[in-house]
């Protein structure tokens, strides 16, 4: 080790997995409907996608957790997301190109994708 | 990129329950559902909770499974990691409110009064990959020093935070260190103790297997602030993960440079290396630590010269204890006032206690300094099961000595234990219930003692046979009242007259059973009678004849046939012919048979 930002480089690599060990209460979650349903209709790779970008994008007060059949089985992937304080988003239909876009609108800049909202696909 | 993280324990623990078998079968499951690249597997040191394992926890939803079996993985991988949906019957009770909330285990009564500085990675990290240590602050401490700070910096830091030895005594951690720095010669040396060996005490261990870089960061701190270039740690080779665990921290901890030459480009050297020790319990004093790291028979040697002054291989030397490494870079990046915030007056952070005995949750837990024992006990600990109630607590193994349920209140630290003739000592601390003989306990510490005494010095090793002597006269009833004179006498003589800590804490035991169990001793010998039932020679079995309904499984189980009596006929144990092995006892369905 030669110095304190190879140190650092090392550290900032390895803190995205580290980070998924914290208990955040405060934190965003991200729930990915992973239901035999969800699974079905290709809940997995949307999920992945979610995670990836997350980490990518270095949101430490995110955490994506996969959960059960949300009870809307016709519109999986379905993807929830619960922000502390505010009233839930359900996006429909999901897709891991969606999943970025939502990253990336939504958890990054705040600003809910509506289009892929369940009120714009009902 | 995985999207989960499960942690399975890999502490000795976990181990000796099978965790390996849980976490081969979980990579097993977890390939053959396709799902390797996206859940990622880590076998982690101890989490604390030890009487509820094999542990597994799940991230990111932070699912707590406890007493999980092999057989449960499937079942696991299929519903909790395929489908989302955690498995509530593995789920630790405490962690499920109303039917469908699941809180994290920090606010568990476990974990919620804990405050963890020493055990802050363990059963968070993988104690086998320096990455993940690196990831949470691993080894910036160390940058730190060398790149921002002087030696006589590190040593003023580690001084105004109030950091005593948590090895025992509780010495000045940044004094012992100032008197190293301060003696010139060639060579230092820093060194570790790792030769835990009271009995019930686990949470050096603990720190080895769960996070072994914290201690070798620690170490390169110290060598720093002493200019010293060699360390050395002292571990007992019957602690097998964490030698191998320390041995791959090193490993890889020299392959990233973080050990060995110009470390930082800074042009500091330091390395260390592991002396496995044979678990000779004297061999944890520091003298006799460092004869034995010489290659020589682990004997003490008298003091002074202290160790600053003339240690290992007569250089000046530092000798810290694991837990009391594993504070050091927290102080460092947190700095002094930060731990100096926490515990009370002259006792700052926090204490690792190894709770063992008569409690629920056995385990390991760390509490700020001052915390009472009340509340280890009741809230964290859980309480005494199985209806019996509080009768005292061990603390400090054979150095220590019994804390009575009058001092329940008592926050603990270093100045209030020794006002009470206990003390800290490393940290076991061993709940006893009203099922346990005070006289009993003392004769099991002066056991150990008289098994454990080097024989260098006479008073430690005749002294600590005699002791044990009278004790056993006292058990098997032919004891006097004399005799608890002569035993008071005796442990002053051995207190004063010892070589080493070792002879001279050995009566600790005693001293205090005598102090606040003294009505024990006086029932032994006046009456003949052991009031909690354990010492064979004054306990005798009997039939409550209202109670027995002559069913004859306690004669039929009786190995020598001394119970008698006919079919739906009150029973009767012959005392003369009685074995005393209890057999009848732990057969009788009614609750009829008693002893006293």
């Amino acid at each position: 080790m030669k110095s304190l930002a190879e140190l650092q480089a090392i550290r900032d690599r390895a803190r995205s997995q580290v980070i998924l060990r914290e208990n955040n209460d405060n934190a965003i979650r991200v729930l990915v409907g992973m239901a035999t349903c969800g699974i079905a209709a290709g809940a997995r790779p949307v999920l992945n996608a979610m995670v990836e970008e997350v980490a990518k994008r270095g949101l430490a007060n995110v955490t994506v957790t996969q959960t059960g059949c949300i009870g809307i089985c016709q519109f999986e992937p379905v993807v929830e997301i619960v922000t502390p304080g505010q009233e839930k988003v359900t996006y429909v239909k999901m897709t891991p190109e969606k999943a970025v876009r939502v990253v990336n609108d939504h958890l990054v800049n705040g600003n809910v994708v509506t289009e892929y909202t369940i009120g714009a696909n009902s | 990129m995985y999207r989960s993280n499960v942690l399975v324990c890999g502490g000795t623990g976990c181990t000796s329950s099978n965790s390996e078998l849980i976490i081969s079968k979980l990579k097993e499951e977890i390939a053959v559902r396709g799902l390797d690249k996206e859940v990622n597997v880590i076998r982690t040191g101890c989490f604390g909770l030890c009487a509820l394992g094999p542990i597994m926890i799940v991230y990111p939803e932070g699912s707590f499974y406890s007493r999980v079996t092999p057989e449960d993985v499937p079942e696991i991988v299929e519903e909790h990691l395929l489908k989302g949906r955690i498995v509530k019957r593995l789920l630790y009770q405490e962690t499920i409110v109303d039917d469908n909330t699941i809180k994290s285990l920090n606010h568990t009564p476990f974990y919620e009064k804990q405050n963890r500085v020493a055990l802050r990675n363990c059963g968070v990290i993988n104690p086998e990959c320096i990455d993940e240590y690196i990831a949470v602050d691993g080894y910036t401490a160390l940058g730190k020093v060398l790149t921002e700070m002087t030696p006589e910096e590190v040593v003023d830091v580690v001084k105004a935070s109030g950091l005593r030895g948590r090895g025992g005594a509780g010495f000045p951690t940044g004094l012992k260190w100032s008197f190293a720095a301060k003696n010139q010669a060639d060579q230092k040396y820093v060194c570790c103790n790792a030769d835990e060996g009271d009995p019930g005490a686990f949470m050096d261990r603990s720190v080895l297997e769960g996070d072994p870089h914290s201690v070798l960061e620690a170490m390169a701190i110290a060598g720093y602030a002493i200019g010293s270039s060699q360390g050395y740690i002292y571990v007992r080779a019957e602690y097998p993960i964490a030698v191998k665990r320390l041995q791959i921290a090193i490993d890889q901890a020299r392959e990233y440079g973080l050990l060995g030459k110009n470390i930082f480009n800074t042009g500091f050297d330091f390395d260390i290396g592991l002396r496995l020790g044979a678990g000779a319990f004297v061999c944890g004093e520091e003298t006799a630590l460092m004869t034995s790291i010489e290659g020589k028979r682990g004997e003490p040697r008298p003091r002074p010269p202290f160790p600053a002054v003339k240690g290992l291989f007569q250089k000046p030397t530092i000798l810290n204890n694991v837990e009391t490494y594993a504070n050091i870079t927290q102080i460092i990046l947190k700095g002094a006032d930060w731990f100096a915030s926490m515990g009370t007056e002259k006792s700052k952070g926090t204490k690792v206690f190894a709770l063992g005995g008569k409690i629920k949750h056995t385990g390991l837990v760390e509490v700020p300094m001052g915390t009472t024992l009340r509340e280890i006990v009741e809230e964290i600990g859980g309480g005494v099961p199985d209806g019996h109630t509080f009768k005292a607590a061990q603390t400090g193994g054979p150095s220590g000595g019994c804390i009575p349920a009058s001092y329940l209140d008592i926050p603990i630290d270093y100045d209030n234990l020794l006002s009470i003739g206990a003390m800290m000592g490393s940290g076991g601390l061993i709940v006893m219930d009203d099922t346990t003989c005070m006289v009993d306990i003392a004769k099991f510490f002066l056991e150990f003692t008289v098994d454990e005494s080097c024989g260098k010095c006479t008073p430690c090793r005749i002294g600590t046979r005699r002791l044990l002597e009278v004790l056993e006269k006292i058990t098997s009833g032919n004891g006097a009242m004399e005799d608890l004179d002569r035993l008071e006498e005796l442990c002053y003589y051995l207190k004063e007259n010892s070589l080493c800590a070792l002879g001279q804490t050995a009566p600790n035991p005693v001293l205090s059973t005598l102090r606040y169990f003294r009505d024990e001793y006086v029932a032994h010998v006046t009456e003949h009678r052991c009031p909690a039932g354990v010492c064979k020679a004054l306990t005798n079995y009997f039939i409550l004849e209202d109670k027995c309904r002559g069913c004859t499984l306690c004669a039929r189980n009786c190995p020598v046939g001394a119970i008698t009596g006919s079919v739906k006929v009150p029973h009767v144990i012959d005392t003369k012919k009685c074995i005393k092995c209890g057999a009848c006892m732990e057969k009788c369905k009614f609750s009829a048979i008693i002893k006293k």
